[in-house]
């Protein structure tokens, strides 16, 4: 058994997709307390596609795929800003426009290019493929998101809450929401090399939404979902080795498997547990 | 620049109104009419004053001005003798209950503690002093039991409790409520009233917005009725009268049941 475990990482690329996908796993997590309780599951999605023309860019002039996601989905953001700052236009239309045109111009610039190949690894992720150098950026990233959300809690929780008192404390609700989009977009890009920009959604959203079956502290929903996320890789990268599947999807359905049980057996929220009263 | 965390640098001018109203206009973008059309208003220190008129009468605009989420578009607001915003240390908002996100995941202590933020400001955390300071005000309340629960899971009266724990807890000159009494039970009313009528004692200045004629006699000394403009200040024995409540209200009380008749005729 204890062979059967250690077998897949004696390889030094499962090594380093293990590495990933817990920090990948652990950063999401951190966030998705506030993208699942501040509604933001759609701006999130919206970043995910919107990196797509930045990575495209940076594979054809030879630069980091990294710094190419994040200029894209930082434009991105800004431009949601700018349009819907206006007034004249709901946010989430905003969202939709730009998330949209990006995700287009992505696509058009990878058929100009004839890499579909490639395109599979943006869009499910290449996990198995993932460097030195994305691990220390992942590293960085991460340690960056887990400061800045414990440095700036107090902050974000009364934004969060109310969004009145806030102001009237001479907090700026919309500098907080910048910021955490600008953490948001750093998490994305990192969260987009393991499980891809279809499913990075799902990192995040479900860790911090089974989280919330079982907790009702916010540091303990982060902490839980961290942990949801960060088994989820590993099963994630068994099944793929042992079944011979793609890792992406394996993770990502493996925190869906943990959602569910959540949803069923919560001692207090779940399902079974009304079924029984 | 905030007070966020500072120091409040400039002290309350003393003999200066708590609050100062000049000829203040503001009407919101995409609306024709002004919300609010040359207000002017004083309230001195220890004063416990009722904000009545309809709804939309900008009374939750004047509120929303005084506390920075608006700006006026002519006219000035000073606070203590200070421009507002000058020192928020000062000035306490309990926001009308919408404007709150009643599910995020957060418990009442930590609420009550979000009164403390604006003396901590950035990257402080709370001293054993200001968990003391929220704690008491969770006793005066009368919520310390609930200090660990989940605020949505509370009732209405209990969540209105811990927005006047956290306004307890900001320690201001000057607190202002808005529409605090929407889905209260009549003892949280009771605990309310009697926790502004000892902030007041204390010298602290009262501002409540409500559309609940019936509580003005007993709770408060003095009544603005605002519709648009100020339409009646004073005494709430002086200003309480069907005149006053014609003109806020748009309606007239009749005492002439033939009047009645004739006006439901001729509609």
């Amino acid at each position: 058994m204890a062979a059967w475990l250690a077998e897949p990482f004696t390889y030094s690329f499962m090594l380093r997709g293990l590495l990933a996908g817990l920090l990948a796993g652990a950063a999401c997590a951190v966030l998705s307390a506030y993208i699942v309780w501040r509604g933001m599951s759609f701006v999130g999605d919206a970043m995910a596609h919107a990196i797509l023309p930045g990575i495209v860019l940076a594979f054809m002039q030879g630069v980091s795929l990294f710094v190419g996601a994040l200029v894209s989905a930082l434009l991105a953001a800004l431009g949601i800003a700018a349009i819907s700052r206006r007034g004249q236009l709901k946010e989430d239309t905003a969202i939709g426009v730009m998330f949209t045109g990006f995700f287009a111009l992505g696509i058009l610039l990878l058929s100009a290019i004839n890499s579909y190949q490639d395109l599979t690894h943006i869009l499910f992720g290449d996990i198995l493929g993932v460097s030195r150098a994305d691990l220390l950026g992942m590293l960085v990233v991460t340690v960056i998101v887990v400061a800045a959300v414990a440095a700036f809690y107090k902050e974000l929780l009364a934004t969060s809450f109310d969004a009145a008192h806030a102001v009237a404390i001479g907090l700026s609700p919309d500098r907080v929401r910048l910021g955490l989009l600008a953490l948001l977009a750093l998490v994305i890009v990192t969260a987009v090399q393991t499980v891809g920009v279809v499913l990075v959604l799902a990192l995040l959203v479900t860790p911090a939404a089974t989280a919330s079956l079982l907790a009702r502290r916010l540091p303990l929903i982060m902490a839980l979902g961290a942990l949801f996320a960060m088994l989820a890789a590993v099963l994630g990268l068994y099944a793929s080795y042992y079944a011979n599947v793609a890792s992406g999807a394996a993770i990502v359905l493996a925190l869906t498997g943990f959602f569910v049980l959540a949803f069923l057996f919560s001692p207090q929220r779940g399902l079974l547990f009304h079924w029984g009263r | 620049m905030t007070s966020y965390g500072r120091t409040c640098s400039v002290p309350p001018i003393v003999g200066k109104p708590a609050l100062e109203v000049e000829h203040v206009s503001f009407s919101y973008p995409n609306m024709v009419d002004d919300a609010l059309e040359d207000i002017s208003l004083q309230v001195m220190p220890g004063e416990r004053v009722a904000l009545v008129g309809p709804n939309g009468a900008g009374k939750s605009t004047l509120i929303k001005l005084v506390v920075g989420l608006e700006h006026p578009a002519s006219g000035a607001i000073r606070v203590y003798g200070n421009p507002a915003g000058a020192c928020q240390h000062r000035v306490a908002l309990v926001p009308q209950r919408t404007s709150v996100d009643w599910r995020f995941p957060v418990t009442v202590r930590e609420v009550v503690m979000m009164g403390r933020y604006v003396h901590l400001g950035w990257l402080k955390r709370p001293t054993p002093a200001d968990r003391e300071i929220v704690e008491n005000a969770l006793e005066r309340l009368q919520i310390a039991d609930l200090a660990e629960r989940q605020v949505g899971e509370l009732s209405g009266g209990q969540q209105q409790r811990v927005m006047l724990a956290r306004t307890l807890a900001h320690n201001a000159d000057l607190l202002l409520l808005d529409e605090p009494l929407n889905h209260v039970d009549v003892p949280t009313q009771e605990l309310i009233f009697h926790v502004l009528e000892q902030i007041s004692q204390e010298g602290r200045t009262v501002i409540v917005s409500t559309h609940d004629l019936g509580i003005l006699p007993i709770h408060f000394s003095r009544a603005v009725f605002v519709d648009r403009h100020v339409i009646a200040d004073g005494p709430v024995a002086q200003v309480l009268t069907a005149e006053t409540l014609a003109r806020a209200y748009g309606v007239r009380l009749c005492t002439d049941p033939g009047e009645v008749l004739n006006g439901r005729l001729a509609g």
